[in-house]
C-alpha cells in the first residue's frame, strides 16, 4: 500500500531546550490502522500535532499525500488540513453552537452550501447515534455524546487521515468500544486511522492494527511492526497486553 | 466560503454591543464629527469671505475743501463706473456717512461743520482683483485725494486664522481617526484572545485567515457602524444648537460659518466611513495575528 504519511528523521525541539520527539521515521499506509502508544511525555501529542499540520518539525522531513509539509507554505495549510480529521480527548467542540452546528462547521468552512449540508449533517448525526441531540449545545451533552459529536465533526468531511488523540481517555469502557467500532467502519471505508491512546485494552480491540510505541520521544519499533504488517506477539507497550 | 452570515454568527457567541468598543467609537465620532464640521465651516466661511468681501474696495477722497471733494469724487466715480473688472459703484450719502459715525461721535460730533470724507463702495468681479493697482491708477490722475481701501488686506489675517483653524479640525479629524483605528485594533485583539478555542478549531477544520478575519471583521464593523451613528446624532445635535445660536448673532462675518450641504453629506457618511474603518483596520489585524499562529 503506498505510504499516505511519511516521517524521515524527524526531530521536533520547543524553544531551546532538549529534543522533544527524535528521530523519527516511519511510514503510514493508507488505509491502515494505526495506534500511537506510550507513558504521558513520551511526544505522543506532539508527534500528532505534526501529523495535522499544527506543528512543524525542527528537523526531517514530513510528507503527507506525497508531498513535503515541512516547508509547505502556509497559505496551502487549510488545503491539507481539509483532509485530516481531527479528534481530541477534551472534544474542542465549539461550547455555544449546537450538535448540528459543530458537525456542520467542516462543510461551511469547505463553502458547501446550506442546502447541501443538512442531509450530510443529520445523516451522520444519525450514525453516532445522536440524531434526536441536533439542536443540544454541547454542555448539555454527556462526555460520550460530545465525543461522538467530535467524531462525527472530525469524519464529515470524509477525511483520508483521522487522528484522535485519547479519544476514549473521557468516557466509560463500554463507550470507548463504541467509538473504536465507529473508527473501525472508518476505515473499512478507506480513512486511515491513527489512534493516540494509554488504554492498552484498546489495542486488541481492532484485528490488523499497527502498534506505534513511543518512549521519551524516540519511536521504538523492534519488531519492525510500522513498516506493516505487526509481528504476532508485538509488544504493546504500558506492561499491558 | 463560510458566507452563510447567519451560521457564521453563530460562531461568535457575544451580542453585539456586548462590550466598550461600540461606545468608545461613539464618542470618537462625535468628537470626529464635531472637529469635520467646525473644518468644514470654517473652509466654507474662508471662501465665502475671500469671495464676497475680497472683492470690495472702498475708496475715499479726504479733502476739506468740499467743491474740490465733489468734483474729485465725481471724477472718481465716472473712472471707477468704466473700469473692466469693476461690478458696481456706490457712493455713501451723507446721511449714511454720519449714521456709520454716529456710534462713535454721537450726535453732537456730527455738526454739519464737520468735514467728512466722501465715500465710495466698489465691488469688483473675479477678474477685477488683478486690475487693483491699474484701476487705482486711473482714479487717482482724476481724483488726486482719493484713498484706497482693499478690504482683502485687513481680511487676510482673518482669513489666515480661519484657514489655520480648518486645518487644526483637519488635524483633529485624522487623530481621531488614527484612535479609532486604534480602539478597533484593541477590540479585534481581545476578540481573538476571547474566541481564540473557537479560531484553532477553525483552523484545524482547514478554515482560511481570511474565512476567520471575516468573522471578526464584521462584527467590529457593525459595531462600528452603531457607534458612529451614535456619535453622529449627538454631534448632529451640537452642530444644529450652534448653528441656531450664530443665527440669532446675525453678525456678517460670524454669519458666513454655516455648514454647505456637501459638508452634511460627508457628515451623514460617517458611519459608513466608521464602519469600512473597522473592516479594514479588523482585517489586518487578525490576519496578521492568525499569520503568527501555524
Amino acid at each position: 500500500m503506498a505510504g499516505i504519511v511519511q516521517f524521515e528523521n524527524v526531530g521536533l525541539r520547543y524553544g531551546t531546550g532538549a529534543e522533544t520527539l527524535s528521530d523519527l521515521s516511519f511510514s503510514l499506509a493508507q488505509g491502515g490502522f494505526y495506534f500511537l502508544t506510550g507513558p504521558s511525555g513520551a511526544g505522543k501529542t506532539s508527534l500528532l500535532k505534526m501529523l495535522y499540520l499544527a506543528q512543524r518539525p525542527s528537523r526531517g522531513s514530513i510528507r503527507l499525500f506525497g508531498e513535503d509539509v515541512v516547508e509547505l507554505r502556509r497559505s496551502r495549510l487549510p488545503g491539507f488540513r481539509r483532509r485530516i480529521g481531527m479528534v481530541f480527548q477534551d472534544f474542542r467542540l465549539i461550547q455555544h453552537i449546537s450538535a448540528f452546528d459543530n458537525i456542520a462547521l467542516p462543510l461551511r468552512i469547505a463553502g458547501v452550501d446550506e442546502r447541501d449540508l443538512v442531509t450530510p449533517v443529520r445523516e451522520m448525526l444519525a450514525w453516532v447515534g445522536l440524531a434526536d441531540r441536533a439542536s443540544a449545545r454541547p454542555p448539555t451533552l454527556s462526555g460520550g455524546e460530545q465525543q461522538r459529536v467530535a467524531i462525527a465533526r472530525a469524519v464529515i468531511g470524509r477525511p483520508e487521515i483521522l487522528v484522535a488523540d485519547e479519544p476514549t481517555g473521557n468516557v466509560d469502557p463500554e463507550m470507548a468500544a463504541r467509538l473504536l467500532h465507529l473508527f473501525d467502519a472508518l476505515n473499512t471505508l478507506g480513512t486511515t486511522i491513527v489512534v493516540a491512546t494509554h488504554d492498552i485494552h484498546l489495542l486488541r480491540r481492532v484485528a490488523g492494527a499497527n502498534v506505534m510505541r513511543l518512549d521519551r520521544g524516540r519511536l521504538h519499533d523492534p519488531t519492525g511492526a510500522l513498516r506493516y504488517p505487526p509481528r504476532a506477539g508485538q509488544d504493546y507497550g504500558e506492561g499491558g497486553a | 466560503m463560510l458566507s452563510a452570515s447567519l451560521a457564521d454568527r453563530r460562531l461568535l457567541p457575544e451580542g453585539r454591543l456586548a462590550g466598550p468598543m461600540p461606545w468608545v467609537i461613539a464618542i470618537m465620532m462625535f468628537l470626529t464629527a464635531l472637529a469635520m464640521a467646525g473644518g468644514m465651516a470654517m473652509g466654507a466661511a474662508a471662501t465665502r469671505i475671500e469671495s464676497d468681501l475680497g472683492r470690495q474696495l472702498t475708496v475715499q477722497v479726504i479733502v476739506a475743501d468740499p467743491a474740490q471733494r465733489d468734483r474729485e469724487t465725481a471724477a472718481a466715480t465716472h473712472i471707477l463706473s468704466t473700469q473692466t473688472g469693476v461690478l458696481a459703484v456706490n457712493r455713501l450719502g451723507d446721511d449714511k456717512l454720519r449714521a456709520l459715525l454716529r456710534p462713535w461721535l454721537g450726535n453732537a460730533g456730527l455738526d454739519r461743520d464737520l468735514p467728512l470724507p466722501a465715500m465710495i463702495d466698489v465691488d469688483l468681479d473675479a477678474n477685477g482683483r488683478g486690475r487693483i493697482d491699474a484701476i487705482a491708477g486711473a482714479v487717482r490722475a482724476a481724483a488726486p485725494h482719493a484713498r484706497f481701501d482693499d478690504h482683502a488686506n485687513w481680511l487676510a489675517p482673518l482669513l489666515g486664522l480661519i484657514r489655520s483653524l480648518g486645518l487644526l479640525a483637519a488635524g483633529i479629524v485624522a487623530l481621531m481617526v488614527g484612535a479609532t483605528a486604534a480602539a478597533v485594533v484593541l477590540a479585534a485583539r481581545s476578540a481573538l484572545n476571547t474566541h481564540r478555542q473557537t479560531i484553532d478549531v477553525m483552523h484545524m477544520m482547514g478554515a482560511t485567515d481570511v474565512q476567520v478575519a471575516r468573522l471578526f471583521q464584521r462584527r467590529l464593523a457593525l459595531d462600528a457602524v452603531f457607534g458612529g451613528a451614535v456619535g453622529l446624532a449627538g454631534a448632529v445635535a451640537v452642530i444644529l444648537l450652534i448653528g441656531e445660536r450664530i443665527g440669532e448673532i446675525g453678525s456678517g462675518l460670524i454669519g458666513s460659518v454655516t455648514l454647505p450641504a456637501s459638508a452634511w453629506a460627508a457628515l451623514l457618511i460617517l458611519p459608513l466611513v466608521a464602519g469600512l474603518l473597522a473592516l479594514a483596520v479588523a482585517r489586518i489585524t487578525v490576519q496578521r495575528a492568525l499569520g503568527r499562529i501555524l
